[in-house]
């Protein structure tokens, strides 16, 4: 193919081979077991630590890492799974600079705190490496739950009622587990098909019978499922997206990021995915970030970001905006789209600037242009489908406690359901969380 | 700039710094290089009498200790003596003196505990004309099994007797080397001074084993599946050093012999305090074998800086100056009274002060809900712990609480007078006395 970053219009095969390969290797690489010493000497091993607090799982980091330290890191691996047995993805997506690292008593002191999300990557990477699942089965209660959603929230639900002794059976809308690990999450960080073999590692517990390609609405009903089995979670996700409702959108090649990053974590062959040579991405958050950097890194010319408020409101974290920036990704912000232009598909979009006042964001008549031949919009997902007679708050399936819904025997976790932020140490921490709840209710 | 020479026992050097009889001094090529990178002094690798030399193993000859970062902090090793045939080494000792005639060179010896293999050694020595002999009472593996080295060094007779030896037998100054392996290093320093020393050296490396391999069970560094305990040195034996020098330091019997300070040298700092302990030099050795001979360019720097800043012009200013302040638990002030205090400003909240307190020792820093780290007077016996365990140097400190203050501890008012426990009420000697 002879295409190249200077090929106009939507284009696959803009890069050579290699440039895909190194383009999109392991973002942060692993430590190799030196780099882990050294790195784990930095802890003071502090007491009632920052870090603890800070992670929405409560992994016990000082311990982890002293167990690094000692020369035994499935040992830290235990520590880390014990809280969160999505540990090892974790290591890769967490904004650690967000949580633990930034709390880290070093990070306050010099700037540079212990490289916890690395050292955590080693310590649950040696163990899975391994091939060990460290945990075991509690004899079998005759329980049997269904855990909807197949995601973060939903694996460690399902992995805790397993460990617990219920028998699980684990559905999933899409044709592979892992909800947004699989497909919602850029490919260089979480290379090697990870996701995959991270479901396969957790599975090993025994007692999870995964069903892909069953979504509730469709082949599932909260009804059916509540009569079938002694408790239902509800993990779904926001498999939903938010729609601009701007003129134009309809255009060809204006697309869902998040479909775009689906597409690319699918592909056999990364040459395959067309991209353009002017790309101009909708939104603030990681999902915008992971759809621009990936689009620069698939040979795009220009990629554009475009925030309709400050930076200070982006909720991608300052370090992922510094990738982006790192990677030839030009940040724009306080404009909103108000035209898509183009014959059939778009060439370019046109923004008005904003301006904050009293009463919200409010357009200027000032106004520019960028020349676009594909546009990704990542304005936030949405919850969809939501089964009849579930109680929501906001736009959110409310619960209370442990992912409890209005519902009796149906809980909920991760990012369909209020509480927490939409990350995915969050949802396995809810879906932990309401599985010992569930427990509880069953064997109380 | 301050005056680096020294004059120990009439050996001059331009720096106090030598490097101790080990691995880095057993042959010229070593020795030249040494002194090429600025070492004022080396004392030659120790010597065995004429004959077939000593062997060593093939295996492993040092175990180590590390700290963060894989920083050597100690070091074993198994080594004996020269394994080098006593010519080769006279030779090139004599060689090497010749080019080098301001730097120091002291021969290591180490014969059998008989008159005759002493008489016979030193004359070969002289005529090198090397500056001094060094006796190796300390060697604590290997040589020892065979009646020599440490085995001699924790015989006080023995060291009177083989001093007296030499020193009768040759016009070369007599350094004795001592052996830490014994319970009171008094004894060993004041035989060699009776046998008529010209001076000590110490410390000699301690018995060790540095680790235990847990897949073979046997002690590192291991031969086949055995190990020996080896002779432990570096930055770790620092402190037992420093307590060994300044003890003979402010022995009466032994005041004023001169010492070469050994033992976990490893930066100018380090031999500053040897000095101001008593010694009128140092020897070095896990630290050129660490990082190499240039060590000694930050050491002589370091060293010359800090006399500057001070205002000593001379190593001999240096040499002793703390022995006075170093006394018996007996005769401190019980009167003085200090508190912890930490600086909020450059407490990192860690809580390390917190856990060591609260868990092991006297529930004296409270622990406030957004980590605020509190002493408490009323608890705190200033035992210095704290201190020790905050990662941030100065953060916390013990401050003196002023006489005429009422320390809410035990209640009672700070006197400003002097009182130890030899007056103390609770000193059932003291009230005997009475």
């Amino acid at each position: 193919m002879a295409n190249s970053h200077l090929t106009p219009g939507v284009a696959p095969g803009r890069l050579q081979a290699d440039a895909y390969r190194d383009n999109f290797a392991d973002k942060m690489p692993p430590f190799n077991a030196h780099e882990a010493a050294v790195a784990a000497d930095r802890c003071y091993f502090c007491h009632d630590a920052p870090c603890v607090t800070a992670c929405p799982t409560s992994i016990d980091i000082p311990m982890f890492i002293r167990e690094i330290q000692t020369g035994t890191p499935e040992a830290a691996a235990k520590t880390i799974f014990e809280q969160n047995i999505l540990g090892g993805m974790c290591a890769r997506v967490c904004p650690t600079e967000q949580l633990c690292e930034e709390v880290c008593v070093r990070e306050v002191a010099e700037g540079k705190p212990v490289e916890i999300g690395r050292l955590q990557r080693f310590a649950t990477d040696t163990l899975m490496a391994a091939g060990v699942h460290p945990f075991t089965r509690a004899a079998p209660t005759g329980k049997r739950v269904a855990v909807v959603g197949a995601g973060p929230s939903g694996l460690a639900c399902a992995h805790r009622l397993a460990m617990r002794g219920h028998d699980v059976v684990l559905f999933d809308a899409r044709a592979k587990p892992g909800g947004l690990n699989e497909y919602g999450i850029a490919a260089y960080k979480t290379v090697n098909d990870y996701a995959q073999k991270e479901v396969a590692w957790l599975t090993q517990i025994g007692g999870i019978t995964i069903e892909t390609g069953k979504s509730l609405g469709r082949e599932l009903s909260l009804e059916g499922l509540s009569a079938q089995y002694d408790a239902v979670f509800l993990g779904i996700g926001l498999s939903g997206v938010n729609a601009l409702r701007t003129e134009g959108e309809e255009k060809s090649h204006v697309q869902d990021a998040v479909d775009f990053i689906a597409q690319l974590r699918q592909a056999a062959t990364l040459a395959n995915i067309e991209v353009g040579r002017d790309v101009v991405v909708i939104g603030g958050g990681m999902t915008a970030v992971d759809a621009a950097v990936q689009s620069k890194l698939l040979g795009a010319e220009h990629v554009t970001m475009v925030y309709r408020r400050d930076r200070d409101h982006m909720s991608a974290s300052e370090h992922e905006q510094d990738h982006a920036a790192s990677k030839g990704v030009r940040i724009i912000t306080g404009a909103a789209p108000v035209r898509f232009i183009g014959n059939g598909a778009v060439r370019a979009v046109e923004f008005a600037y904003t301006q904050e006042t009293e009463e919200g964001l409010r357009l200027t008549e000032e106004t520019f242009r960028l020349k676009a031949d594909q546009v990704f919009k990542a304005i936030g997902q949405t919850l969809e489908g939501t089964p009849e007679g579930l109680q929501l708050s906001g736009r959110k399936i409310a619960v209370t406690g442990a992912g409890r819904t209005n519902l009796p025997g149906i809980w909920a976790g991760g990012d369909c359901a209020t509480g927490g932020d939409d990350l995915t140490v969050t949802a396995v921490a809810e879906g932990r969380d309401a599985a010992e709840d569930i427990h509880a209710s069953l064997m109380g | 700039m301050a005056d680096l020479s020294t004059d120990f026992v009439g050996i001059k050097s331009p720096n106090p710094f030598w490097l101790a009889s080990a691995p880095p001094t057993d042959k010229e090529y070593n020795v030249r290089r040494a002194y090429e990178a600025g070492w004022g002094g080396v004392v030659w690798k120790t010597l065995g009498e004429e004959g077939p030399p000593v062997v060593n193993v093939n295996g492993p000859r040092y175990g180590a200790v590390w700290g963060a970062d894989r920083r050597l902090l100690g070091l074993s090793n198994i080594e004996l003596i020269t394994d080098r045939p006593l010519e080769v080494n006279l030779r090139e000792i004599k060689s090497v003196k010749r080019d080098y005639p301001d730097r120091a060179l002291v021969v290591s010896l180490m014969v059998p505990c008989e008159e005759q293999a002493w008489k016979a050694i030193l004359p070969h020595v002289e005529e090198t004309g090397a500056d001094g002999i060094e006796l190796n009472f300390g060697c604590p593996h290997g040589m020892a099994e065979r009646g020599m080295g440490s085995a001699v060094g924790q015989v006080p007779e023995y060291i009177e007797m083989v001093t007296r030896w030499c020193k009768q037998n040759t016009r070369m100054p007599v350094i004795v080397k001592l052996t830490p392996n014994i319970t009171n290093i008094l004894y060993p320093a004041e035989a060699a001074k009776r046998g008529g020393a010209d001076a000590v050296s110490l410390i000699n490396t301690i018995n060790s084993i540095t680790a235990v391999n847990l897949d073979t069970m046997a002690p590192e560094p291991m031969i086949d599946g055995k190990g020996t305990h080896g002779g432990y040195c570096g930055p770790a034996v620092k402190p037992i050093a420093l307590n060994m020098v300044a003890e003979i330091a402010r022995n009466p019997e032994t005041a004023g012999l001169p010492i070469s300070g050994i033992g976990g040298v490893t930066t100018w700092r380090d031999a500053a305090e040897f000095l101001s302990l008593g010694a009128g030099n140092v020897q070095v050795c896990t630290a050129a074998m660490t990082y190499g001979f240039r060590v000694v360019q930050e050491m002589i720097s370091g060293l010359s800086e800090w006399m500057d800043e001070k205002g000593y012009t001379s190593v001999e200013q240096v040499v002793g100056r703390a022995v006075p302040n170093v006394t018996d638990w007996q005769y401190l002030n019980l009167n003085y009274v200090t508190k912890a205090r930490i600086d909020q400003e450059a407490c990192i909240s860690c809580g390390r002060c917190f856990a060591a307190c609260e868990d092991t020792s006297h529930q004296a820093i409270s622990m406030s809900e957004d980590r605020v780290f509190e002493v408490q007077d009323d608890e705190c016996v200033a035992c210095n712990l704290c201190v020790n365990v905050c990662p941030v140097e100065g953060c916390i400190t013990m401050e003196q609480v002023a006489p005429g203050q009422v320390d809410p501890r035990t209640g009672q008012t700070v006197t400003e007078k002097y009182a130890n426990w030899t007056s103390h009420p609770n000193n059932p000697a003291a009230r005997a006395a009475e």
